[in-house]
């Protein structure tokens, strides 16, 4: 069978992908040195404490305690270089035209349904897509959304008197902390799943992000970073 | 194909004009989205090429990693904290340029005062002193401390604030204050200035000294502020908290009450105040942390 190699993802943009995954780690993990301090987040149901943000074990195990400093050394270090690649990746979408690929457009939130359904193998159906599917057009679009609902949370949260009209218009400091805390917990679910997802699209989508090119057949033209979609269609 | 093709809505799309699905129902085609393709080829030279790249790909990739992660890891001790000093210090300069003593912090209700909680006692292992004192430095037209008793304060005008004070932990609760304004003390008790001319705290306050040094009779415990700062209308000398005087664990007799910055700056049971040239030393800043810690 005929193959084509299709360009997936140009090398800015797997540059600013990859330099971001190191600098959101740095964050994280600067932001739990502080978060320890005053650790006062849990999912609580009618009051009954489901999870505690985080359990004894969980800063034991990392050796979190008592980093309170260090902490904040580092997040007012890579916040520059998180702001600086994250405004990059944004100016990057609009001048390259990358974003026709990642809005959501109308009917995404339906078809995302779907593709999440498919997804579950609970129903065959897919939706006709583009580079991504509708699930990753919300998903990569939320992720920006995400990214600067950090920075202005954290400028509250840094600068609660120079710009305290920001931290009221968050509804106050605490809310505003509130608000950076589960930003972050997003960010952690967004990996995890992301990382879900890459591994069942399999190594001919991972590779595409590394090398920016990925292989498909010139008969059908269809991605083949949806192996279940075209076992279907050969079906 | 088979009959449940009707099922499978995956669509050839992007730019290729055998098929045209429903333009509504396509993602790719409303945004008009492009493909980048090559000519097709066999697999084998689809491989091939592909190999290529890859190598390639993974090679720069793998270097760039390596480079990241050791170039962090082998950074010397000294190198990093210089380098994350600096920053702190630049965050600083940059805080500066913007800073504004026109922006105030929120003040709250009396409704909304929150529960007084104690976080820090370096300072005030000893008994309050019956007979202290405050001694001030750096005044202008004087080498000597002066030395004044709290009722020298409390003559001065009192100004009452409603405040979010923040822990640099992360938790934060509304004390009423009651107090001087630093502002008003040191338009009373003139700093000297960097020139030498006659100090005039409100309308050339950048004339001034540009430090304080603050520390508890004992001096275990001390902090530098900035002028700016210490000048903002709402940093207090405070001998009252939330309706009554000071308790020793919250500062007796006096303290500093601030929006500007983080608890750990509003230094209790002040024992001196003295106006320097020099960037003051600083307790926490001594553990790393921020010396500005400025909000």
């Amino acid at each position: 069978m005929e193959k084509q190699l299709e360009k997936k993802h140009t090398l800015a943009l797997r540059w600013l992908h990859w330099v971001n995954f190191p600098l959101l780690v740095m964050m994280i993990w600067s932001g739990l040195l502080i978060y320890w301090a005053n650790p006062v987040y849990a999912i609580r149901i009618f009051g009954y404490e489901l999870f505690k943000f985080f359990p004894v074990w969980f800063y034991d195990t990392l050796g979190i305690p008592q980093r309170l400093a260090e902490g904040m050394q580092l997040h007012f270090f890579f916040m520059w270089l998180f702001l600086i690649n994250g405004v990059a990746y944004v100016i990057y979408l609009m001048i390259s035209g990358d974003w026709r690929a990642l809005l959501p457009v109308p009917g995404s939130l339906k078809r995302a349904i779907l593709v999440t359904l498919h997804d579950m193998h609970i129903v065959k159906k897919l939706p006709p897509q583009g580079k991504y599917n509708d699930a990753q057009r919300i998903a990569y679009t939320s992720v920006i959304v995400m990214g600067a609902g950090s920075v202005i949370t954290g400028l509250a949260i840094y600068k609660p008197l120079q710009l305290a009209w920001l931290t009221t218009l968050l509804g106050g400091y605490g809310w505003a902390r509130w608000m950076h805390f589960w930003l972050t917990v997003s960010f952690v679910l967004f990996f995890v799943v992301h990382v879900v997802q890459v591994i069942l699209a399999g190594w001919s989508n991972f590779r595409s992000i590394i090398t920016g090119h990925e292989i498909v057949d010139a008969e059908t033209h269809q991605p083949e970073n949806r192996p279940a979609a075209q076992a279907e269609a050969k079906a | 194909m088979s009959d449940n093709n009707d099922e499978i809505l995956i669509e050839k799309v992007r730019g290729f004009e055998d098929v045209k699905p429903d333009k509504s129902s396509n993602t790719a085609l409303l945004l008009n989205e492009q493909r980048d393709l090559t000519e097709p080829m066999t697999e084998a030279e689809a491989r091939k090429r592909m190999g290529s790249r890859s190598r390639r790909g993974f090679l720069v990739g793998g270097a760039a990693t390596l480079v990241g992660v050791f170039g962090w890891r082998w950074m010397g001790d000294d190198t990093k904290q210089a380098l994350l000093r600096r920053t702190f210090q630049f965050n600083e300069k940059l805080s500066q340029i913007f800073y504004s003593p026109a922006r105030l912090a929120p003040e709250f209700p009396p409704e909304q005062i929150t529960a007084a909680r104690v976080n820090g006692f370096e300072g005030m292992a000893d008994e309050i002193d019956p007979a202290w004192r405050l001694a001030i430095g750096g005044l202008a037209g004087r080498v000597d401390d002066l030395i004044l008793t709290l009722d020298d304060i409390k003559r001065l005008p009192r100004t009452e604030m409603i405040t979010e004070l923040k822990c640099i932990e992360g938790w934060s609760t509304n004390v009423h204050w009651a107090g001087v304004r630093f502002s008003d003390f040191a338009s009373v008790y003139l700093p000297q200035t960097v020139n030498g001319t006659q100090p005039d705290v409100k309308g050339r306050p950048q004339d001034l000294l540009p430090y304080v040094s603050i520390t508890t009779p004992d001096e275990k415990y001390y902090v530098g502020w900035d002028m700016p700062s210490i000048l903002h209308p709402q940093t207090l000398l405070a001998y009252e908290m939330n309706g009554a005087p000071l308790t020793p664990e919250h500062g007796a007799p006096l303290r500093i009450a601030s929006a500007t910055k983080y608890g750990i700056k509003l230094i209790k049971r002040i024992g001196r105040i003295e106006f320097t040239a020099e960037r003051p030393r600083d307790f926490w800043a001594e553990s790393g942390y921020d010396w500005y810690s400025g909000h």
